[in-house]
C-alpha cells in the first residue's frame, strides 16, 4: 500500500502546485484577496503532500520494502539504519523528490513569514508554485520513485559503499536547501516585477534576504562537507579537484554571495536594483543548471545516477523555460525600475560593485572551465578535461583581488565613504599581514611566494575582522556576522595555503615490523587483520604512531569489500592535532602480508573546513539577527523603510 | 540625474572592464590547460607529442600487471587495436582490476612508455568512464565479450 499512497499523495500535491500557482499569481492584483488566501493554504498544503510522499517513500526504505523498485535497486537489509535514510536520496529519483520537499518547506515558510506584504508573497507563492509543479510533474513521468516491482526481491542490491558515509549522507539534503533556497530569492524577484508597484520592487529584497542566508548558509556547509568527504573518503588526500560536479555547487555559492552583497546595497539605499534582481535570477538558473549536469548524466561522475535521455531533455525544457520566463520577464519589466539614490566613487557601493564583479568574474572563469569540455564534445566530439591549472590561473587570480578589498568594504559609509581613514584604520591588519609573510619566510620551508602572499592576505583579512568585532563591543550579535563571515574567509585560505605548499607525501611497501617516516612522523606497520562490518568485510591495517620507541597510538585505514554492492573502496584513517593531519590509506596487497601504504601529513588542513563553517556561524548571526528584529522592532523597520 | 548617469556609466565600465579582463584570462589558460582523452590507438598514430599531458583511457590488458620496486607498477592499456605500456609510481585504486577500464593522466616519456601521474578506475562494477565506452567502440571492441 505504501507506494500506492506515496503516488497519490504527489498526484495531490501536484493539484496543490498547480492551484498555489493560478492563485497566488491572480493574488498579485491589488483586489484579490480571496486568491491570497487560497495561495497561503495551497502552500501549506502541498507541504502536507511532498511531506507525506517523502514520507512514505522513507518508510519504504526504512522497512525494506523491496515490492519497491527504488528499494530493491538501492537499498539492502544489511545496511545501517542511517544509510537506509539517507538511501533516499542516494538515488536519482528519490533526490528529486527531496528536491521538492524542500520546495515545498521554502514555500511554506514564505506563505507562513508573509515578507513583504500580502501581494509580494502571493506572487513569490504563485511562481513558486510554477517551479514545483513543473519538477513534480518531472518526478511523474520520467523519474517516479514509487515503481512496483513484482515479484519483489528477498534482498535489494544496496547503496553504492562511497555514499555510505555520514558525511554524505547529510551533503545532499544540506546542497538542496541551498540550491533550492535560491527558488525563493528568484521567486520574489519574479515577484516584484510582476506586481510592478514601486514598493513591492523596493521590499523584495529585504523580504527576500532571511532565504538569502538560509540558502548561502546551507550552501556554504553542503560545499565543506563535500569536499571534507572527498578528503577523507577518496584517499588522494586532496580537498578539491576542480570536478564538474563541485562546480556545479560552487557555481551558485559564488552567485549567492554576490546576492547577499549586493542585496544588502538594494535594501540599504536602493542602489543596484535592476542588478540584484538579475544575480536573483543567475543564481538560482546556475542551480538549475547543476542539477542538470549533475542528475542528467552528462558527466561521468558518482553523482550521475541517471543517464536516461528523456530526464535530460526533460531537465533541459524545464531549465529553457525557467530561466527564459523570468530573463523574458525582466527585460518587459526591468526598464520601468526607478534608479536608487546616488553615491559617490568612494563609498560602501562602490565595495559593493567590485565585491559583486570579482565574484561574477570568478563565477563565469568556473563556468567556462566546466562546460567547455561538454560543448567541445558537442561540437565535434573532441573529448578534453580542465583540470587544476587551468582554475590556478583564472580563478585563483580573481579570487585573491576580491580577497585583498575585502575590508575595505564594512570601512566605507554609505553613498560616500573616506578611504583615507579607512586605509588608516586598517594598519593594524596590515601590520598583521606583514607578520604572519614574514613568519612564514623565516620559520617554515620550503618558501613559496604563493603560501607567503596567502598567509599575508589571511593575516589581512582575519586583522580586519578583528579590528571590527572590537570597534562594535557591545552591539547586537548580528553585527559581528560580516566580520565573522570575512575572517572565514581567511581561515580558509590559511587551510588552502598549508596543505597546498607544505603537504609531505611518503608512499611505501611495507612488510608487517617495517618503519616509515612521513613529515616529523615515524610510522610502524603492524600487520592486516580481517575484520568484519555490518555490510562488508575489511582488511584493515594496524600501523603504529611512534614517538621515542613507545607506541603513541594505532591508526587503522582499511580496504573494505562490500559484497552486496559487489565494490569495494578505501577508509583512511585521520589523526588531527587540529592544526596537522597525519592521514593514511591502505594500498595493494603486494603478497607474503606487504601492503602499500600511503600517508600524508597536511599542515593546517582541518582548517579549510573550520573556514567554512565560522562563514555559515557569520551567516546564521545575520539571520538570527534579521529576525529577531523583525519580531521586536516591527514599527522601527517601518519607520526605516519610510525614511528611504 | 548627472550623478545616476555617472553611477550607470562607472557600473557598465567596470563590468565591461572586468569581463574582458577575465575572457583573456579565461581562452589564454584554456590554450595551454586542457587535457585531451587519448586512445591506444591515437598514441600508436603519434597523435601526441612526447611530453605533452593528456588522459589515456581503455582497458587493463589481462596479465599485463607487474610490481616493480617499491611502490612501482606498470600495466598495458589496451583499446584491442594497440597497447600503450603505462607506468606508475603510486597507489592504484581499490577498483583497479586487469580487463576493466581505467583512465590515467600522464605523459608519455622518451622510451614510449606512458609514465602516469595519476589513475582513475571506474566507480563500481556497472559504471565504465563514457570516455573508455566511446574508444572501444571505435575500435570495435565495445561488449565483445558478451556477444
Amino acid at each position: 500500500m505504501t507506494g500506492e499512497l506515496g503516488q497519490l499523495a504527489l498526484c495531490f500535491a501536484l493539484a496543490l502546485s498547480l492551484v498555489m500557482a493560478g492563485a497566488g499569481l491572480a493574488g498579485a492584483r491589488l483586489d484579490a484577496t480571496g486568491a491570497r488566501r487560497t495561495a497561503n493554504g495551497a502552500a501549506m498544503g502541498l507541504l502536507v503532500f511532498v511531506g507525506l510522499a517523502f514520507g512514505t517513500l522513507t518508510y519504504a526504505f526504512v522497512t525494506s520494502d523491496f515490492s519497491v523498485a527504488l528499494v530493491a535497486n538501492h537499498s539492502s537489509t544489511l545496511k545501517p539504519l542511517i544509510y537506509k535514510i539517507s538511501g533516499v536520496w542516494g538515488n536519482h529519483e528519490g533526490s528529486m523528490l527531496l528536491w521538492v520537499l524542500v520546495l515545498a518547506i521554502y514555500a511554506a515558510l514564505v506563505a507562513g513569514l508573509q515578507r513583504g506584504g500580502e501581494r509580494l508573497t502571493s506572487a513569490a507563492l504563485g511562481v513558486q508554485g510554477l517551479l514545483a509543479a513543473a519538477f513534480i510533474l518531472f518526478i511523474l513521468f520520467t523519474s517516479n520513485p514509487f515503481l512496483r516491482l513484482d515479484p519483489a526481491p528477498f534482498e535489494g542490491a544496496g547503496l553504492t559503499p562511497l555514499l555510505q558515509d555520514p558525511g554524505l549522507a547529510m551533503h545532499p539534503p544540506m546542497l538542496y536547501a541551498g540550491y533550492v533556497g535560491l527558488s525563493a530569492a528568484f521567486s520574489y524577484a519574479a515577484a516584484a516585477l510582476l506586481v510592478g508597484e514601486e514598493a513591492a520592487r523596493q521590499q523584495w529584497a529585504r523580504a527576500a534576504r532571511p532565504f538569502m542566508l538560509i540558502a548561502w548558509i546551507a550552501l556554504t556547509c553542503g560545499i565543506a562537507l563535500g569536499s571534507w568527504w572527498a578528503y577523507y573518503e577518496l584517499g588522494w588526500g586532496g580537498f578539491w579537484f576542480w570536478d564538474p560536479v563541485e562546480n556545479a555547487s560552487l557555481m551558485p555559492w559564488l552567485v549567492g554571495t554576490a546576492l547577499l552583497h549586493s542585496a544588502l546595497a538594494t535594501e540599504r539605499t536602493g542602489a543596484f536594483r535592476t542588478w540584484t534582481l538579475l544575480l536573483a535570477i543567475a543564481g538560482f538558473s546556475l542551480s538549475l543548471i547543476g542539477t542538470f549536469l549533475v542528475r542528467s548524466g552528462v558527466l561521468s561522475s558518482v553523482h550521475s545516477f541517471a543517464s536516461d535521455p528523456t530526464r535530460g531533455f526533460f531537465i533541459m525544457v524545464l531549465i529553457a523555460l525557467a530561466i527564459g520566463g523570468a530573463l523574458a520577464l525582466f527585460a518587459w519589466r526591468a526598464p520601468g525600475l526607478q534608479g536608487g539614490a546616488p553615491f559617490e566613487t568612494i563609498s560602501r557601493e562602490t565595495a559593493l560593485l567590485l565585491n559583486n564583479v570579482f565574484l561574477v568574474a570568478a563565477c563565469a572563469c568556473v563556468f567556462v572551465g566546466t562546460l567547455y569540455p561538454l560543448v567541445l564534445d558537442a561540437v565535434n566530439g573532441t573529448k578534453i578535461s580542465v583540470g587544476p591549472p587551468y582554475y590556478a590561473l583564472t580563478f585563483a587570480p580573481i579570487f585573491f583581488a576580491l580577497l585583498l578589498l575585502v575590508p575595505f568594504g564594512p570601512r566605507l559609509g554609505w553613498k560616500r565613504g573616506d578611504l583615507k581613514s579607512a586605509w588608516r584604520s586598517l594598519y593594524p591588519a596590515l601590520g598583521l599581514a606583514a607578520v604572519a609573510a614574514v613568519a612564514v619566510l623565516a620559520i617554515i620551508s620550503p618558501r613559496t611566494v604563493a603560501a607567503t602572499g596567502a598567509f599575508a592576505v589571511a593575516g589581512w583579512l582575519i586583522g580586519a575582522s578583528i579590528l571590527d568585532v572590537r570597534k562594535r563591543k557591545g552591539a547586537r550579535a548580528s553585527a559581528f556576522a560580516a566580520a565573522l563571515a570575512h575572517a572565514g574567509l581567511g581561515v580558509t585560505l590559511l587551510g588552502v595555503a598549508g596543505t597546498t605548499a607544505w603537504r609531505s607525501e611518503a608512499l611505501t611497501v611495507l612488510a608487517p615490523g617495517q618503519i616509515m617516516t612521513v613529515g616529523p612522523y615515524t610510522l610502524r606497520f603492524d600487520g592486516v587483520t580481517r575484520e568484519k562490518g555490518p555490510n562488508y568485510i575489511a582488511d584493515r591495517a594496524h600501523i603504529a604512531l611512534m614517538d621515542d620507541g613507545k607506541v603513541k597510538a594505532t591508526l587503522l585505514p582499511e580496504h573494505r569489500l562490500y559484497p552486496t554492492e559487489g565494490q569495494d573502496m578505501n577508509d583512511t584513517a585521520i589523526r588531527t592535532t587540529g592544526l596537522r593531519d597525519l592521514y593514511l590509506a591502505l594500498g595493494d596487497d603486494r603478497g607474503q602480508g606487504r601492503f602499500t601504504i600511503r600517508a600524508y601529513v597536511s599542515p593546517l588542513a582541518p582548517l579549510i573546513w573550520l573556514g567554512g563553517l565560522v562563514m555559515a556561524l557569520g551567516g546564521c548571526l545575520s539571520l538570527f539577527g534579521r529576525l529577531r528584529v523583525r519580531a521586536t522592532e516591527p514599527q522601527a523597520s517601518a519607520q526605516a523603510l519610510a525614511a528611504e | 540625474m548627472n550623478a545616476k548617469k555617472k553611477r550607470r556609466l562607472a557600473f557598465a565600465a567596470a563590468l565591461i572592464v572586468a569581463g574582458a579582463g577575465a575572457a583573456v584570462l579565461i581562452v589564454s589558460a584554456l590554450k595551454d590547460n586542457v587535457l585531451y582523452f587519448r586512445s591506444p590507438t591515437d598514441v600508436a598514430d603519434k597523435v601526441v607529442r612526447e611530453g605533452v599531458a593528456f588522459r589515456l583511457g581503455g582497458l587493463v590488458e589481462k596479465g599485463s600487471l607487474h610490481h616493480g620496486a617499491g611502490a612501482q607498477v606498470s600495466f598495458t592499456v589496451t583499446d584491442g587495436k594497440s597497447a600503450v605500456p603505462v607506468s606508475y609510481n603510486g597507489v592504484l585504486p581499490a577498483l583497479f582490476r586487469e580487463g576493466q577500464g581505467v583512465v590515467a593522466l600522464g605523459a608519455v616519456g622518451n622510451g614510449g612508455t606512458f609514465e602516469a601521474t595519476e589513475v582513475l578506475a571506474k566507480h563500481d562494477e556497472k559504471y565504465m568512464p563514457p570516455e573508455v565506452v566511446e574508444s572501444l567502440k571505435r575500435s570495435g571492441r565495445w561488449k565483445e565479450g558478451e556477444q
